[in-house]
């Protein structure tokens, strides 16, 4: 069952399609990867999602119910987190703080102090951060960083987690422990949508992949599908392999 | 007791703030004549700069509206005044200028703080012009008046007032620094797209701390009108008051709560000292004041206390442990 449906989204930046007639669908409980060539739409179908860009043509349901028009604030209030590309963290305040305000106010009811620090503890614990409350976010390493914006999205109670990029940046060890991170994260319930570079965390967690190129799907479906894709091949792995070369 | 805890902000913070407030409020008891109004001059400007800092410093959105808030708080004083004698109960005056600036903020905030940057500082800016003209027109076509005048208050009614708002917006501050809209604040203003993604919804924080600094400052135009006696809408909005709260706060530092209070105070006092005697040199002298801050202590006059009190405490825990260490050696 699709927990996340879009149909014909669109988004024009002046002439330009963004993101043009896509139609997509996120299942319950699956780890859905987006791949594309950089300025293929992704991080805008993410914006379009989490409601960081409005627009008009096309409509986006979360579990039946209609995310078009909703401030980034309700969407996240009603299960849908997200990470950066470019991590937005609160660099001078401690890593605590950070996730605090995620467990403060992403979820739809008030909760108490003593309730937020316990969400709070747990997701740094879920994340590997514990040992590091006091530490301004400033002062870690970029996959520490990553993992408390992973750890914020994870405080405001998610059904649905948008990563994008995790793992752009980070190096071989850093990314297998990113990719079992996710599939953790997969395993406690929370479905996955992330974007990514990395072929190797692609294919190594997806269980679907979609492609986008100049804002158009071009294919979408396992990753053996997709690795074998004609199309795909030619926009997008095609020109790896031939820089590559 | 270890006198270095005592030293601590847990103990001694609250306490000489007790002392601070009972000897300010006691001053017209004891202080020599004229210091009473040099005093509640400068407890307006400390509002005004803890007020500014109060929306401004946590969420980044530099604010030049102070002046257009205090106008209409001396406006509504002014309208509430008839042949010198109050409609309302005096309270009652100070409470609706606060409210009529706050209103004033949640209608301008709503449609100006989705602007960022420099675009909200300079909105913010042209307030002031926008409310100055629309009670000039008011004046001009509708009432056929030119000013007002504001019935006189005694001296010392207008200091206690003045001491109440003082305390009441340094509680504010305080509460708001501790609760999770002080962290909402704070969060917008280092990433604000983080903080909406993160649940937060940015614009109620903004418009509510917004008309929250509004209050304040409108309370305080309230009263200050007593003082005035005559007010008209180029003495009630003036430019000056834009500037003078962002410059204070500057000057004391926003980085510590009682940053702005510092700055309000040297601000203040020196305009009073350099004013009565080199009249003409006041703004230069505190124009090279600021730029010798700006370069020197980035976070304010209050860096400067900060680093004092931190030696003050590494020196006292050092006597404590030479202390104990001497006590040790006696056994």
């Amino acid at each position: 069952m699709p927990i996340l449906e879009g149909q014909g989204v669109t988004k024009y930046f002046g002439g330009l399609a963004a993101v043009s007639h896509v139609d997509f669908h996120v299942d319950q409980g699956e780890i859905l990867g987006l791949i594309g060539p950089n300025g293929a739409g992704k991080t805008t179908l993410f914006n379009l999602i989490s409601g960081a860009i409005p627009f008009k043509s096309g409509g986006i349901r979360f579990k039946g119910q209609k995310l078009n028009g909703l401030k980034p604030y309700q969407i996240c209030r009603r299960g849908v987190a997200r990470t950066f590309q470019e991590t937005k963290i609160f660099a001078d305040m401690p890593v605590f703080q950070n996730v605090l305000m995620a467990a403060f106010f992403g979820t739809p009811t008030r909760i108490s102090g003593a309730d937020a620090a316990r969400e709070v503890t747990q997701a740094l614990e879920f994340v590997g951060l514990s040992a590091m409350n006091e530490t301004p976010v400033q002062d870690l390493t970029l996959v520490n960083q990553k993992r408390v914006e992973v750890a914020r999205a994870l405080a405001t109670k998610p059904e649905l987690l948008l990563l994008d990029e995790l793992m752009a940046g980070l190096n071989s060890t850093e990314i297998s422990e990113a990719m079992e991170l996710v599939t953790k994260i997969r395993d406690d319930g929370i479905t996955i949508f992330m974007v990514e570079h990395v072929m190797k965390a692609i294919m190594g967690i997806c269980e679907r992949i979609m492609v986008l190129h100049h804002g158009e799907k071009i294919a979408e479906g396992t990753c053996q599908e997709i690795a074998c894709n004609k199309t795909v091949i030619e926009v997008y792995l095609g020109e790896e392999a031939h820089a590559g070369s | 007791m270890n006198i270095a805890t005592f030293a601590s902000k847990r103990f001694l913070v609250p306490v000489v703030l007790v002392l601070i407030v009972v000897l300010l409020a006691t001053a017209p008891l004891y202080t020599a004549l004229g210091t009473i109004p040099l005093m509640t001059t400068i407890l307006m400007y400390i509002i005004l700069a803890v007020s500014w800092t109060m929306f401004s410093g946590p969420t980044g959105y530099i604010s030049l509206a102070s002046a257009a808030f205090f106008g209409c708080g001396i406006y509504a004083s002014a309208l509430l005044f008839e042949r010198g004698a109050a409609l309302l109960p005096l309270p009652a005056v100070i409470v609706m200028g606060g409210l009529a600036a706050s209103c004033f903020a949640i209608i301008v905030g709503l449609a100006t703080l989705r602007l960022r940057g420099i675009y909200f500082t300079m909105f913010s800016f042209g307030l002031l012009e926008l409310a100055r003209r629309l009670f000039q027109y008011y004046e001009f076509y509708v009432t056929g008046v030119r000013g007002r005048y504001v019935g006189n208050v005694d001296g010392n009614t207008v200091y206690y007032i003045m001491l109440a708002i003082l305390v009441a917006t340094l509680l504010t501050v305080y509460f708001i620094r501790r609760s999770r809209l002080g962290l909402a604040m704070q969060g917008i203003g280092k990433n604000e797209e983080a903080a909406a993604h993160m649940g937060v919804n940015t614009t109620k924080v903004k418009v509510l701390t917004f008309a929250l600094s509004a209050f304040f400052m409108g309370a305080t135009g309230a009263i200050v009108a007593t003082r005035w006696l005559y007010v008209d809408p180029t003495i009630a909005f003036n430019l000056n008051y834009s500037f003078l709260p962002l410059l204070m706060a500057i000057v004391g530092g926003v980085g510590q709560p009682y940053g702005p209070v510092v700055g309000g105070f040297a601000f203040a006092y020196l305009r009073h000292v350099l004013q009565s005697k080199t009249p003409y040199y006041f703004m230069l002298v505190f124009g090279a004041i600021m730029v010798l801050v700006i370069l020197f202590l980035p976070g304010g006059l209050a860096s400067l206390i900060e680093r004092g009190r931190h030696r003050l405490g590494g020196l006292m825990s050092k006597l404590w442990k030479g202390d104990q260490a001497e006590q040790h050696a006696d056994t």
